[in-house]
């Protein structure tokens, strides 16, 4: 085989396994087999296995839920699969303090374990943040949006 | 310098640098800091930049590595090896600029997420692409391996991008036109052509050094057929020289 029909079959080769990884990784099933997180209803439908396993369960936290003890260090909060959800909402208990984003409406991703009362432990409370970037508006003072970085 | 991809090469890195310049100039002290992140938000100005050019630089690089094979030119070979380069360093400082923004925004420095495991593996692709080129001394089988190497890693480019898209995250979605105010997208677009420009031109100068390299190692001298392998059997200690002579 001369070295150039040697390269160009290299090449082919090369091109059919990547186009053949690509299809495998976008269509087939590896997305079930690589879920960072669970919604707070497909923790309810995976209520045996999330017990006692260390998951992550994403969604919203509801409004007016957030209960933070600063002398206990003690933060619980209520996370749905949207702003407002009424069916399948799950209560968080973190030991940690609010993160800096953290408020009611916004999405978090929580990492812990269900308990056997059905409410979620997290030992770490991550925040979402969407892909808007936005100019403070009228009613923001720049001196709150300073603060907010002081104290990082 | 003769050269003109070196001359190229050195006024694409100074014109992309002052373009950078101006862009994070007017990042950090035109537009407002951004409503929910405050300063932290101005991260963004730098980060973004550096995810097009590293996917755009991998780009280049798998159409060259297609080059390379296809034809057989030592010129595809160089500028794979250049684009691969480029891309890599731009990947390595985007997964730390992205740890340094994940701290104060989602309160980790690091997590599993699909965009960020995607991105990490994207890294170590092209970080052994370049260690493999090293390793390989004869210039034909080097040539074909780099591209080969490079034609798969190429792979998790696409997966990098759809991430967000394919599987649940943490990480954004992509940023477009609509998800910022235009004020934001001044900064941003003026960094992120710098740093694509600053990376042709590091890019292109990268691709002459290599140019140079294969040429002088094509213009060497042959070297001397390496001896016979060692014999552990051999009492003698597997002296090819004296195993022959007897």
């Amino acid at each position: 085989m001369s070295s150039a029909t040697q390269r160009r079959v290299f090449l082919v080769a090369a091109l059919l396994v990547a186009a053949v990884a690509l299809g495998v990784i976008s269509m087939g099933g590896i997305g079930e087999n690589l879920v960072y997180f669970w919604t707070p209803a497909q923790v309810h439908e995976n209520a045996s296995k999330a017990v006692g396993a260390t998951i992550r369960m994403g969604g919203v936290v509801q409004a007016d839920s957030v209960d933070w003890q600063p002398d206990t260090q003690a933060l619980t909060f209520t996370v749905g699969e949207s702003a407002v959800d009424t069916a399948t909402p799950i209560t968080v208990h973190a030991q940690s303090a609010p993160p800096q984003m953290f408020r009611e409406g916004i999405g978090v991703v929580v990492e812990g374990t269900m308990t056997d009362a059905g409410t979620f432990r997290a030992d770490k409370v991550m925040v979402k943040h969407s892909n808007e970037y936005r100019a403070p508006t009228d009613g923001m003072a720049p001196a709150d949006l300073y603060a907010t970085v002081e104290e990082l | 310098m003769k050269s003109p991809l070196a001359i190229v090469g050195l006024i694409f890195v100074v014109l992309g640098m002052l373009a950078t310049a101006a862009g994070h100039w007017i990042g950090l002290f035109v537009a407002p800091p951004e409503a929910m992140m405050g300063d932290v938000g101005r991260i963004l100005y730098v980060h973004v930049p550096t995810a097009w050019a590293a996917l755009i630089f991998f780009m280049v690089a798998f159409v060259a590595a297609i080059g390379s094979l296809w034809s057989g030119w030592r010129g595809f070979d160089a500028a794979t090896t250049g684009a691969v380069e480029v891309g890599t360093v731009l990947t390595f400082l985007l997964l730390i600029q992205g740890s340094i923004w994940a701290r104060p925004t989602w309160n980790t420095w690091w997590t599993w997420d699909p965009r960020l495991t995607t991105s990490a593996v994207l890294a170590a692709a092209f970080g052994v692409v370049l260690l493999m080129r090293r390793l390989i001394d004869q210039p034909a089988k080097r040539q074909m391996a780099t591209a080969v190497a490079t034609i798969i890693a190429f792979v998790d480019v696409p997966v990098v991008y759809f991430s967000v898209k394919w599987w649940a995250s943490l990480h954004q979605q992509a940023s477009t036109r609509a998800s910022m105010d235009s004020v934001m997208g001044l900064p941003l677009g003026v960094a992120a052509l710098g740093m694509l420009v600053m990376g042709t031109g590091l890019m292109l100068l990268r691709t002459k050094v290599e140019l140079v390299r294969l040429a002088h190692e094509a213009d060497a001298p042959e070297l001397p057929p390496t001896a016979a392998p060692l014999r552990l059997d051999d009492p003698a200690g597997g002296d090819p020289t004296l195993d022959e002579a007897t």
